[in-house]
């Protein structure tokens, strides 16, 4: 191993002096500078593998870490790990704590680690920040303000809570060069009327360099005048959301300052009783959508919080150019939709209310064909709840969007032939997921189960990667989904199956299956303990209201050292001795955690 | 159309082992067995069996699936309230002395057959809502108080009315209750003493 020795096989063990680096070192650059190049977070994984120098390569040059479990890994470890983030990415909460499955404060300080992290500059070339399903307090968003480099730009809170107008005052008054703020489905803090921060006052004077602000989930009022002068001295604003209180013609006002808007959330869409409301009329809002060239620049809206329908059709001038509507607020009805849904010839993305019913879809399958993303969410989430929308819906898209991609179809009742159809018509499908609202409900024309439209959906759609199902389930159609879903990345399932073979078929089957959510199944211990060779390769498993014991968990804790598993239980009172309320699973790098409530018991 | 779907309110949910049939709404008489995945509150009343209407008939009047499940259709909370109050909808706002937050619930979720189960459904959601370990007693008098379980706090529910005055929840009727309450603060208990006497008003 002398100096002289060019070439040495294993790497050098100091820097070298000499003029011309050594192969080893011109190896790592070359990787390095190779790999910026790679942007798939499987295949940075996969490069990683390869061996230690392409490890490190790998390593130094991510620049978008996702930990997809915040639990899973440390804050110090992805710093040594990851040096180099600009992107990060943190996901919080399991999905079904939406649904209030979980009891309120199972992981609030998760982020605190994180946000210590960042204010102490453990990823120095930091520049957004996403997080999705956390707790972030105001004092966790007040750190980060105050501490995070000034090269920060963006900040994205998807489905998070914990913190108020306070938090987002810190970081619009100390994130100097913020481009994106994107406050998206949070539940915030409720606040006294007279104690909610002007946030948006509080961005400093001058230009901003504000790209995106979206806070159509803020509840309170937004002071007008503070917006509309912060929009004023946003020049590279092109992503605007506003909350349900903006009006239609502050709306109107907003928009005049945004010739660039590109992505636009509309507000209450209703006129409102204020001095810009003052003689609006329909003309000033069409006018409001053609100028500025928007036909050609605005590709989506979204928004509609209180619609008021005599103005929707003022936005069949920008239809045409636009590649997502979200009407998912707004119970619009079919001979609302029927103005402008003919002119969507490009819209690839469509979120809807059940209100639309299926003549409504009708239409969409008739113009729309470019639709890769459907969802049809329910105007009355009620099992019980009138019928707005059935298999003729579905069939209809199936026939009319050949390229759909993934759909969300909440319904009261399905039948197995429109699902089958729908498997044969679009055979692109990557996300199936139908919600009959009705627990158990069959096919409603045969009264069979609903085990061969969902065996034909995993049969067909080799694309498959994540799939929910509803409705009445024999163990029958999990033979099907674990003998055909070997696609499947994601399965949720509820109310559904006869016994402990369906999730033995399903953990048996879906060899690349990461994330598992079950509830109300009548699933045991057997069932969870045939998935024992698998679970290391999965995200997370979670089971709720299903028939596992103590004993059963202990044995997964036992053999999978790895794996945290938490039993958490969301009704105290309630509990048989043995009996396991909730089974939550994932694995981790650190160990059980230590900031459990009193509810959750780790084994 | 508000909807909710907090553990208040509940009939038998899906049992495991149980096929179509037996999932159909039953009667049956308050404080029967409960299923394993039943998530009804021990202490929360089954509003079916209480309503003398119900009972006397064969086939209730209700839809089949009265009965509400916790998190089922999964459409999340903050979507179906955006919904309701498009509706007529109560929001009213929700104190606890001592925690740092506040909360908003639609009153108009909480309609049942009786005041009493609208009461005691609204109370269980305060319970979801705030902390998981409260539990809520409801004395014989009629008394309702809800119980930190750790701490061993006592608060009393208490509503502030349209003239200002702060009352004891559960003296008037339910839709009387929903008319004049502005917002709702769950007092500690050794802070309620002050408040007016139940008779009066």
């Amino acid at each position: 191993m002398s100096e002289e020795d060019e070439d040495q096989a294993a790497p050098p063990k100091r820097p070298r002096a000499s003029p011309s680096p050594p192969p080893d070192q011109v190896l790592d650059n070359v990787l390095e500078t190779v790999l910026q190049f790679l942007a798939a977070p499987r295949d940075r994984g996969a490069a990683s593998l390869v061996c230690r120098s392409w490890h490190r390569a790998e390593s130094a040059t991510r620049v978008t870490v996702a930990v997809r479990n915040i639990l899973a890994a440390s804050p110090a470890r992805a710093a040594r790990r990851f040096p180099n983030a600009h992107h990060i990415l943190l996901k919080g909460r399991p999905r079904f704590a939406d649904f209030n499955l979980l009891p309120p404060g199972w992981a609030g300080s998760a982020f605190r680690p994180w946000a210590a992290a960042f204010a102490s500059a453990a990823f120095p070339a930091l520049r957004s920040l996403s997080l999705k399903r956390i707790t972030v307090t105001d004092a966790d968003l007040d750190l980060l303000a105050r501490s995070l480099p000034a090269s920060f730009r963006e900040l994205s809170l998807l489905l998070c809570d914990g913190f108020s107008s306070r938090g987002l005052a810190s970081i619009a008054s100390h994130c100097r060069g913020l481009r994106v703020l994107d406050v998206v489905d949070c539940e915030m803090n409720e606040e006294e009327d007279d104690e909610v921060s002007d946030w948006v006052a509080a961005f400093p004077g001058g230009h901003t360099h504000l790209e995106s602000l979206s806070f159509e989930c803020f509840t309170p009022q937004v002071p007008f005048a503070a917006l509309e002068a912060l929009v004023a001295r946003s020049p590279r604003l092109h992503r605007l959301g506003v909350n349900q209180h903006v009006s239609l013609g502050q709306l109107r006002r907003l928009m005049a300052l945004t010739p660039r808007l590109t992505h636009l959330g509309t507000g209450s869409f209703r006129p409102g009783d204020g001095v810009e409301d003052q003689g609006l009329d329909f003309g000033q809002i069409l006018t409001a959508f053609t100028s500025a060239g928007r036909p050609n620049t605005l590709v989506s809206l979204s928004g509609f919080r209180d619609l008021a329908p005599e103005y929707l059709p003022a936005i069949a001038v920008v239809s045409a150019n636009l590649t997502s509507l979200d009407l998912s607020y707004a119970p619009v009805t079919p001979d609302q939709i029927l103005p402008f849904i003919g002119q969507c010839c490009s819209l690839e993305t469509l979120w809807v209310l059940d209100s639309v019913r299926d003549e409504g879809l009708e239409a969409v399958a008739m113009y729309c064909k470019k639709l890769q993303v459907l969802r049809v969410l329910p105007l009355d989430a009620l099992e019980d709840a009138e019928e707005l929308v059935s298999e003729v819906g579905l069939t209809a898209i199936s026939e009319g969007c050949r390229g759909l991609r993934s759909i969300l179809y909440f319904c009261q009742r399905m039948t197995n032939a429109a699902v089958i159809t729908m498997s044969q018509n679009c055979p692109e499908l990557k996300v199936f997921r139908l919600c009959i609202m009705g627990r158990h409900q069959p096919d409603h024309v045969t009264g069979e189960p609903m085990d061969e439209g969902f065996g034909a959906i995993v049969r067909n759609c080799s694309k498959l990667t994540r799939l929910s199902t509803s409705g009445r389930l024999t163990d029958r159609a999990f033979e099907y989904i674990g003998k055909y879903g070997k696609s499947l990345r994601t399965l949720s399932v509820a109310f559904a199956g006869d016994s402990d073979l369906a999730l033995q078929h399903i953990l048996q089957g879906c060899s690349k299956l990461e994330k598992l959510e079950i509830r109300d199944c009548p699933f045991g211990d057997a069932g969870l303990l045939s998935g024992m060779h698998h679970f290391y390769h999965m995200r997370f498993v979670w089971m709720s209201g299903c028939n596992l014991t103590l004993q059963g968990c202990k044995e997964v804790a036992r053999q999978l050292p790895r794996m945290v598993v938490e039993l958490i239980n969301s009704q105290p009172e309630n509990q048989r001795p043995d009996g396991v309320d909730i089974l939550y699973m994932y694995r981790s790098l650190e160990g059980p955690r230590e900031d459990v409530p009193p509810f959750v018991k780790i084994l | 159309m508000s909807v909710e779907t907090e553990r208040s309110s509940t009939e038998s949910s899906a049992a495991s082992g149980l096929d179509f049939e037996d999932t159909a709404l039953t009667l049956r008489l308050p404080g029967s067995s409960s299923s394993d995945t039943d998530r009804k509150r021990a202490s929360t009343s089954d509003p079916s069996c209480r309503s003398p209407s119900a009972a006397a008939s064969d086939s209730p009047p209700s839809p089949k699936y009265a009965a509400r499940v916790v998190g089922w259709p999964p459409v999340r909370s903050y979507r179906k309230n955006a919904l309701a109050t498009a509706a007529a909808s109560k929001f009213v706002k929700v104190a606890v002395d001592g925690a740092p937050y506040l909360r908003k619930v639609d009153l108009t979720a909480y309609a049942g057959y009786t005041s009493s189960t609208s009461y005691d459904q609204l109370l269980a959601a305060l319970q979801d809502k705030f902390f998981s370990h409260l539990t809520f007693r409801k004395l014989g008098n009629q008394e309702m108080k809800l119980v930190d379980t750790v701490s061993g706090t006592e608060y009393v529910p208490t509503y502030e009315d349209k003239d200002g005055d702060w009352m004891l929840v559960g003296d008037v009727p339910w839709r009387m209750f929903v008319e004049t309450c502005q917002r709702l603060r769950l007092m500690k208990s050794s802070e309620a003493v002050n408040l007016a006497p139940r008779a009066a008003r």
